[in-house]
């Protein structure tokens, strides 16, 4: 039931209105009927969206091991603190002497988001990973523009790199060449050697690389773009592998976005809000977009425009997404330097440990000869031949047993893959409750295909009919005439 | 202190499954010059205790303000059930609903949202969220520009947020994308006349960043006879009173967007808000982000699934409407529990009790000597007035009285003067608009009776 279906003409949830008032804007500005909002009680409106929470999978209620996403525990404390009266009441352009608290967070944070990365500065600003590489490329952009090298219309993306990658190489006004992937799950050097040239404005990596391996070569392929004058863009996507460990910097990039909702627990909240800072490495500094925080014998404020003129300029109409800095802040202060550096060893120590258990029961692993970063592909192709169980089939049936499923079809490169990526956060029980939950799928696949290739029975809904969805169009709502 | 819950036992099980000796081991593939020495900057950490009592000790260092600013992010009521319900871990802790039947709740929410922000705007079709209004500014450009196909030409009214037109700017610069500034009318604060062709779309706020409103209906049939679009820059509590843009003019604007945060999300410095974009049918195709259509299942029973993702960069890679992956979820999860629980009255009630509330401040502070009203044109919720002090040093004074005054305009618009944005919303009391008003007459009587101050202040 929809919340316009419990509504009812002139009812009202008393509490919350206002004084009624008359207006004196003349009727040529004014709306003639009501929007269609629904006429509810506060607790028809509590219990409808109570009861509509009770139909999603979420990290709090499922293992969710969504491959890429670093769906890990979300810290209650981090969401109570930075709900605190003061830091929700504060207005963005409420000058800084009113929010010296706040900034002192995000200061601290900007030091430590520095240090986590190996950059030698760090802009808060960007408000998801996607305008985080805007950002990054926009940078680029910037510098070699700075230098009047105006040539630089090509930037490279290895075949196996996520959407976003290339679709921001276009915002940003270049062509996108893809270089291809060996065997292996490295970069192709020789491909990379061809691709170069002075036209390369730079290359998107993320390292680990979405096929959960780490690139091996890391420091030959930053020596090849460099020496062509081309930069060298991090995507931070997965930065839980290697947090405390090995630091983007030192691999020799230029420039790098954090996912502060996957490497720092801040909440995915059903699609977003997430919170993408850049970090540069010194010749990219100027670039930098504002808002930054700036620290001066313990006073903090903004920097602007004037004080940075070659920045590549405000990405938001404010500092971004304050709320959710403010909680990653909170979660890096709980986890502290020790903690950190445990995040990216047990993180991996899960994804080995389930690659291993999951070989042992049969299933291909895509990259068998590699150990696996904090995440890892398994590969349903022999059982889609042999069965014609898909992995979109087995994903399904994981939900019957009470499993968010992996990432399912990406990256494109491996046919018929489920990317599973467990975080730090899951026990070896949960672990191996999934490992279990994937064998009677597998016997199931052989025994009764039926039964998995309609799955699920036990969600709120069956399997969704996505063509009629595109097809005929039903994006709203509309009351019977 | 990680969330880590192995014990030893489990790690040395978990190693010996994998046949290494130690987790160091797991990482041999990675280069030995590219280990790290450690993190030197990151402090120890804390127990939960130690952390609260840290973020409470800071939240007492930003104190309370009572908050007269508006300029795009507005103080309202939020009832306790919107957060409430929002912070659920079955909200709070999902993620994008690509396995639509674990996701039936969050999809569900999203086509109410879409139901509820396109009857707000008068547009067929809305999309689930974009970041927030300024960057849905650029993406209505974008889309602008993709539609209309013969020009590359915007017209972005002086009128617009200024944060707003450098956010389009620095986000549709590499794209062959002419911005044209358009002037305003200093004595009624709107857009003049217009005379520039060939264009792809005009944008137009309603109400403006000064609070005025704009002419829409004559503006939008003229950008309509000039063969370009109609882009609406909307306060979605404002169109609880004012006409949706999709009735402006004859045709109605093509595509509204603006800023959600008045909708359920507290000001918190900044953010996250959420950017709200509908649009016409036939633009559908064009529109960046996550749209939610109502479909059947395989048993014939209505569900929710995301569609029409041919649009978006995780198929279409560099061919995709927009980078956006990710929007603002959570956000639109408060806003609709928000407009929800208020309801059509509600919301009015909202606006005319915030715009009333204006007035009344206006009225009482244009009284004070040196305070003048800019602008002489219907007003929503917010206005420009005139002093005859520098507002950062008045600005500066109502500070140490624990009020923030307003937006100080001296910058951005050196044409107006020493010019402030006031706004007070429902939130405000008789007694907080007095208060204001005899502060502000205090300290305008200060300037008026010393000389002037050859220091200028700390801004």
């Amino acid at each position: 039931m929809l919340i316009f279906e419990l509504s009812q003409a002139g009812r009202k949830s008393h509490a919350q209105m206002p004084p009624a008032v008359s207006s004196d804007i003349p009727a040529e500005f004014l709306r003639q009927d009501a929007p269609l909002l629904p006429e509810c009680s506060e607790m028809d409106v509590v219990r409808h969206y109570t009861r509509l929470s009770q139909k999603n999978f979420s990290i709090d209620t499922q293992f969710y091991p969504l491959g890429s996403c670093t769906m890990k525990y979300n810290p209650r404390a981090c969401n109570t603190l930075a709900m605190l009266p003061q830091f929700l009441a504060r207005h963005p352009s409420a000058a800084a002497p009113t929010g010296q608290g706040f900034l002192a967070c995000m200061h601290e944070l900007q030091e430590m988001l520095k240090d986590v990365t190996g950059m030698a500065a760090v802009s808060l600003s960007p408000m998801a990973g996607a305008q985080g590489e805007f950002a990054g490329v926009a940078m680029i952009r910037a510098y070699h523009m700075a230098r009047g090298d105006t040539a630089r219309t090509e930037v490279l993306v290895p075949d196996a790199a996520h959407g976003t990658n290339p679709a921001t190489a276009v915002m940003c006004g270049y062509t996108v060449k893809e270089i291809p992937t060996n065997r292996d799950g490295d970069v192709d050097l020789d491909a990379l050697k061809q691709a170069v040239g002075p036209h390369t404005a730079g290359i998107m990596l993320t390292n680990p690389s979405t096929l959960g391996v780490f690139e091996r070569r890391i420091q030959e392929v930053a020596r090849i773009v460099h020496e062509a004058g081309g930069l060298l863009y991090y995507d931070g996507a997965n930065l839980n592998a290697i947090l405390g460990r090995v630091k983007p910097g030192d691999m020799g990039f230029d420039v790098i976005h954090m996912n502060l909702h996957k490497t720092f627990s801040t909440p995915h909240g059903g699609g977003g809000p997430g919170a993408g800072p850049v970090g540069v490495s010194e010749r990219l500094i100027p670039f930098l977009p504002i808002p930054l925080v700036h620290e001066d014998r313990g006073v903090y404020r903004l920097l602007a425009e004037h004080d940075r003129p070659q920045s590549i300029g405000r990405l938001s109409a404010h500092i971004g997404n304050a709320g959710v800095l403010l909680r990653a802040y909170i979660y890096a202060r709980l986890l502290g330097r020790e903690g950190m550096h445990r995040v990216a060893e047990y993180a991996t120590l899960n994804a080995n440990y389930l690659m291993a258990e999951l070989k042992k029961a049969g299933f291909d692993i895509a990259f068998k000869n590699r150990r696996a970063s904090h995440e890892f592909i398994v590969t349903l192709k022999g059982l889609k031949e042999q069965t014609g169980i898909s992995a979109m089939d087995v994903a399904k049936r994981l939900l019957d047993k009470g499993f968010h499923a992996p990432t399912t079809y990406f990256p494109l490169l491996v046919p018929e893959c489920l990317l599973i990526e467990p975080t730090e956060t899951e026990s070896k029980q949960s672990l191996d409750a999934f490992v279990a939950a994937l064998k009677e799928i597998l016997e199931e696949a052989h025994t009764n295909p039926d039964l998995v290739k309609g799955a699920p029975y036990t969600t709120p809904v069956r399997r969704l009919d996505d063509v009629k969805a595109a097809r005929e169009l039903d994006l709203t709502w509309k009351p019977a005439a | 202190m990680p969330f880590i819950p192995h014990t030893e036992a489990d790690v040395s099980e978990m190693l010996a499954a994998i046949g290494v000796a130690s987790i160091d081991d797991l990482f041999d593939e990675i280069p030995e010059s590219l280990r790290s020495g450690g993190l030197t900057k990151v402090p120890e950490g804390l127990s939960e205790m130690e952390v609260a009592r840290l973020m409470q000790d800071r939240a007492e260092r930003d104190g309370r303000y009572l908050n007269f600013i508006g300029a795009g992010a507005y103080e309202h009521h939020i009832p306790a059930a919107v957060w409430q319900i929002v912070t659920r871990g079955e909200y709070y802790s999902a993620y994008t609903p690509y396995q639509a039947e674990a996701s039936q709740g969050t999809l569900q929410l999203l086509y109410e949202f879409q139901t509820m922000m396109a009857s707000l705007t008068g547009m067929d079709v809305s999309n689930a969220s974009l970041y927030d209004g300024a960057s849905g500014l650029a993406e209505a450009v974008l889309m602008a520009v993709r539609a209309h196909r013969d020009s590359r030409r915007i017209l972005l009214p002086k009128t617009v947020h200024p944060h707003y037109r450098r956010v389009v700017e620095n986000i549709v610069s590499a794209q062959n994308i002419e911005l044209v500034e358009i002037d305003f009318d200093l004595k009624t604060g709107v857009t003049g006349t217009l005379s520039s062709e060939g264009f792809a779309a005009l944008v137009i706020p309603q109400p403006n960043f000064f609070g005025c409103l704009e002419d829409v209906d004559r503006l939008t049939d003229w950008a309509h006879a000039q063969g370009g679009l109609v882009i609406g820059l909307v306060n979605p509590t404002a169109l609880a009173l004012l006409k949706p843009p999709g009735l402006w003019g004859t045709k109605g604007a093509d595509i509204a967007v603006g800023e959600g945060q008045p909708l359920g999300a507290p000001l918190s410095s900044g953010g996250p808000y959420f950017g709200f974009m509908c649009c016409k049918q036939a633009l559908v195709r064009q529109m960046p982000g996550r749209i939610i259509g109502r479909t059947v299942d395989l048993d014939g029973k209505p569900g929710f699934a995301l569609t029409l993702q041919a649009r978006e960069q995780h198929i279409r890679r560099a061919k995709a409407t927009s980078n956006i992956c990710t929007n603002q979820g959570l956000l639109v999860t408060a806003a609709t529990i928000y407009m929800s629980l208020l309801g059509p009255e509600g919301l009015r009630r909202v606006a005319t009790a915030s715009h009333a509330n204006t007035q009344q401040l206006v009225s009482q502070l244009t009284q004070i000597p040196g305070v003048r009203l800019a602008f002489d044109r219907p007003k929503f919720h917010e206005a420009v007035l005139q002093l005859d002090a520098p507002v950062a040093g008045v600005l500066h004074a109502l500070e140490a009285q624990g009020i923030t005054g307003g937006y100080d305009l001296t910058y951005l618009y050196p044409e107006l003067g020493h010019a402030l944005l006031v706004c007070a919303t429902e939130t405000k009391t008789t007694a907080d608009l007095q208060k204001f008003a005899d502060q502000l007459a205090r300290i305008m009587g200060r300037q008026q009776a010393a000389p002037p101050c050859p220091i200028q202040p700390k801004i």
